[in-house]
Formats: structure tokens, sequence, C-alpha cells
């Protein structure tokens, strides 16, 4: 009886498949419950896995539950990749699907920014541009395109996940509020950072990041958010070591 | 087959330790850490960030063992190229003093499972593993070890004993092997075979490096000890016995303790490495 990895594989996500015949134990008996050590290093690897990816999803959840929901998303989503620092990407979407969750609506996008904080520790290394880089006339640097370091990570979400995501990490946090929330990520050497942009701030950043200049962004941002504070979003990543370049271009003469 | 001049495992045979982030700062503070150390090539394969500074720090002080466990050897599809090229790159920047990967499959339909897998010892698996490794040592451009598994269970379609088929593979490819030696006890123990008859059977001059670990106790359905490879706790009392047994025949050999999970305090696993020092220095030179 010659077993294929297809059914082998089967029956490993599967816990109710029946165990793959011509597989013995050590008196040619089946395998039986040998069979679910296998069944057991995958479950239990990759659930270990999500609570190590998701810290304050599980604080949140708790760790029992964590457990039932990771046991259900290894199964619909096991790696893509032998990459395991990115597994999980899937997992956000997965809980907006879930029904019995509906009533965390904000678990979602903490699961994004949970993912966010692991692609920036895991990003390229880059040399920021210096603190003065931006000491330029007010009339340039309104024309000015910005270069942001591979490590920056910027998330809008509805919900006060800075908040949540504080209260859950930091002793003595305040309590999260309602309100919608931008986060920046930044990297300073190998350690990545959640800080809260002013609102409006991940709108200009992607009009930066899509090529538009710091005045174009602005202007556009503005209409929207009118309390856009640009100077604060500015101050962030420059601290953040988040810009690499400051490209002004100059008028015709 | 691989050109002999591409033979290039260059590990100490001394004690090493599998690298954990954790350690960093104890292990370039201690005034005798160890010989060399082993990383986890998956976890080195991200663009940049503390892992890889980490790791080209270490690798001014340290000979390092790259040990892969996600390019799954034994699948029955083709080698993910992508992945094939990460190891290439890592071993090309890195230009590791060793590498090596397991008899073993982990993905399936680009699914990545996370263990090692059990595959049966036909020729038709032996054929697709040569195939695997020539590409391999062809991509990355030097000999690999190939290491033998834990066993829980055996396949019925077997015809090759393990030691034949290692044997068989590195004749055909070229590549070494890893020879870990609680696998062995787990594998024997769980299969009842004699962990001694096994190593009498094994290409011991093929070895270019020895791994070390713990296990956890078990039994099956029928009330048989079922050994599960862990590395979580020390070595056994008969592992370590079994490694004398090897080491009496081999000669020296780099050894490697492995412990992955419930990683313990730095000077835990530096007493393990004494041990294995102790072991290597009882060897007739």
């Amino acid at each position: 009886m010659s077993v294929s990895q297809a059914i082998f594989h089967t029956a490993l996500l599967d816990p109710t498949a029946a165990i793959p015949e011509g597989l013995l134990d050590a008196d040619a008996h089946p395998a039986g419950r040998r069979f679910s050590v296998y069944r057991n290093n995958v479950a239990v690897s990759l659930t270990e896995a999500m609570h190590q990816a998701f810290p304050v999803i599980t604080k949140l959840l708790g760790a029992q539950n964590m457990d039932g929901l990771s046991g259900i998303f290894l199964r619909q989503h096991p790696p893509s990749s032998p990459l395991m620092m990115f597994y999980g990407e899937e997992f956000p979407g997965f809980m907006a699907g879930m029904e019995q969750l509906s009533h965390i609506g904000y678990l979602p996008d903490v699961a994004r920014l949970e993912l966010a904080l692991r692609r920036s520790y895991h990003a390229a290394d880059s040399e920021p541009a210096s603190a003065d880089a931006l000491a330029v006339p007010p009339e340039d640097i309104m024309r000015a395109r910005l270069g942001f370091v591979p490590s920056m990570q910027v998330l809008h979400s509805d919900w006060p996940i800075y908040s949540i995501w504080r209260f859950n990490t930091e002793d003595g946090a305040p309590k999260p509020g309602p309100g919608a929330e931008d986060v920046l990520i930044t990297r300073v050497e190998y350690d990545p950072a959640p800080h809260l942009l002013p609102a409006g701030g991940a709108h200009w950043i992607a009009g930066l990041q899509a090529g538009q200049t710091i005045g174009d962004a602005f202007e556009e941002t503005a209409a929207q958010f009118p309390e856009f504070d640009l100077g604060a979003t500015l101050a962030l990543l420059l601290q953040g070591g988040a810009i690499t370049s400051v490209t002004i271009e100059r008028l015709a003469t | 087959m691989l050109d002999d001049t591409l033979l290039s495992n260059r590990l100490p045979p001394a004690p090493g330790v599998g690298y954990k982030p954790q350690h960093f700062a104890q292990i370039l503070e201690h005034a005798q850490p160890v010989e060399w150390l082993e990383i986890h090539a998956e976890n080195y394969m991200g663009d940049g960030g503390r892992p890889l500074a980490q790791l080209r720090h270490l690798s001014e002080q340290f000979p390092i063992s790259v040990h892969g466990v996600g390019l799954s050897i034994g699948g029955e599809g083709p080698l993910d190229p992508d992945h094939l090229a990460r190891l290439k790159h890592l071993i090309g920047w890195l230009n590791p003093a060793s590498f090596s990967e397991h008899l073993a499959w982990s993905t399936h339909d680009s699914h990545f499972l996370n263990d090692l897998l059990p595959l049966p010892y036909t020729n038709a698996t032996l054929a697709r593993i040569c195939e695997h490794i020539d590409q391999v040592q062809e991509t990355v451009g030097r000999q690999m070890l190939l290491e033998n598994p834990s066993s829980y269970l055996a396949f019925e379609e077997s015809t090759w004993s393990e030691p034949d088929f290692l044997r068989e593979i590195a004749r055909r490819t070229g590549c070494g092997l890893l020879l870990d030696v609680n696998n062995v006890f787990v594998s024997a123990t769980n299969l009842d075979f004699s962990p001694q008859g096994y190593i009498d059977a094994y290409p011991l001059e093929k070895v270019g490096e020895i791994h070390l670990g713990g296990h956890d106790e078990d039994e099956d359905d029928h009330g048989h000890p079922l050994l599960i490879d862990s590395h979580g706790r020390e070595v056994v009392d008969p592992v370590w016995a079994l490694l004398d047994y090897v080491l009496e025949r081999s000669g020296p050999k780099s050894v490697l303790i492995e412990w992955d999970t419930d990683v313990p305090d730095w000077p835990i696993l530096r007493a393990e490495a004494d041990r294995a020092q102790a072991a290597l220095d009882r060897v007739p030179v």
C-alpha cells in the first residue's frame, strides 16, 4: 500500500480523516495514534507561531480562545512559504469574516498593526536622511517629494488601534477612547515602534508614497481632514528616521 | 555528482550549539562561549533588521552552520525555486562552515506544514531525493549534509533500511551526512531496532556533523514506548552513551546541542556543550 503525500497531507490537516493505510507501528499494526504525533506537531507548531505573531490579539482573546481560533485558521490558511516570520497575512481578513467575532470589530485592524510591526522588524536596513534634510526655505518644502525607508509602515483604522495596542502592551497606558486612529510605525535601529499620527496622516503619507509633493498631498488631505497637522506629522517621520530622501524640483527659470 | 573540490565542511571537531537570539549578549560576553553555532536558515531570510545584523556579527567570530528546515527535499513535487534562491543568497553572503537539510518533506501543494514529515524508503523516493539534492548542491555551489529523521511510524512499502538508504544517497549525489544520534535513539525505541546495530550499518565516514537533543516520552495505542523528538530538554544518558559508541568508531566530529523549545538560560546550554566536549575528549586519537 503506497501512501502519497497528498493523502498524508489531507489526513494531517483534517483530524476527522481516516489515518492513511500502509503506515505501521513496530509490530506491523496500523500506526494509529502514532500518526497523531505528526498531526499534533503541525497544529501545535503553527498555533505557537500564531501566538508569537499576534501577542496583542492573544491577550485580547485569551490564550485558550486564540488556540481555538488558530486551529481553524491554520487549517484554512496553512503557511504558503517556509518563512514563518511572515505567517498570518490572511489572519485579519479571516477574523473579519468570523461571525462570532463581529462584536469585537477592532480585532482585524489590531492584527494588521501586529503584522505591520513584524514586516517592519524584518524590512531591509537603510540610511535615513540627515535631520536637517528638511531645513530648506518654506516655499521649497511644499515642492519637495520624500522617499521613505522600507521599515516604515502606515495604517489607517476606523478604530482606536494605537490606543488599544498601547493599553495592552504598556503598563499604565490610558484606557482607549472611541474614534478612528492612524498609526505610523518607524524603526530606530532594530526596534519598530508604533506612533499615533494626526488625523489625515495616513492619507497624506499615502499621497507622498504615490509620488505627490508635500504641498499637493497637503492640499488634498486638508480638504478631507481640515485639522490635519503637517508639522507634527513631519516631525514624527524625522524623529523615526523614516525619510531617506528629500527631492526638491526647481522651477524652470 | 558533486565535484570533490566543492567538499567544504569546515566545522571544527568540537561542540557547538543551536543559536537562539536570547543568548546573543551572553555568547559575546562569555570568556569561553562555544566553538561554533548553528542557525536555522529560514529565520535569516528576511530583508534586514536585527536577525541579520546579529548573524553578521556572530559570523565574524564563530564558524556558522546553516541548517535548513524548510526545503522539503523529500517532497513529491519540484523544489520551490524561490526558496532555493533564498538559500543560495544566504549561503552566498554568509559563506557558512557547513550547510545541512533533512531527509523529510514539509511542503505539499504550496502548503508548508512546519514539520519534518516521513518518507517511504523506496527506489522511487531514492531517485527523487537524489535529483533534488543534485539540484540543491548545483544551485548553492557546495556540498550539503543530509540528516536522518526521528521516526514515529514505518511505511509498509519501504524496501530499504534507513542506513542503506542514506549511504546510497551519499554515494549517488556526493552529499555528506548529518548524524542525529538522538533521532537514531528515538527511532530505534519507537520501531524496535538496535541503535548500535543502526550505527554499525551507517556510513560514519560520510558524517560531517552530529546532532544531539532532548526528547519527550509518550506511548502508543498498545502501550509501546513512543519517544517524541522535541528539542525541549537535556540530552538523556542513553543518548550520551550512544554518542560515545559513535565517536569510538568515527573519531572526533563536530557535535551540536539542539534546544529549540523551552530554551534554557545560557549556562544550562553551555553545560550540555561541556558534556559533549567531555565525550570528544574520551575519543582515542
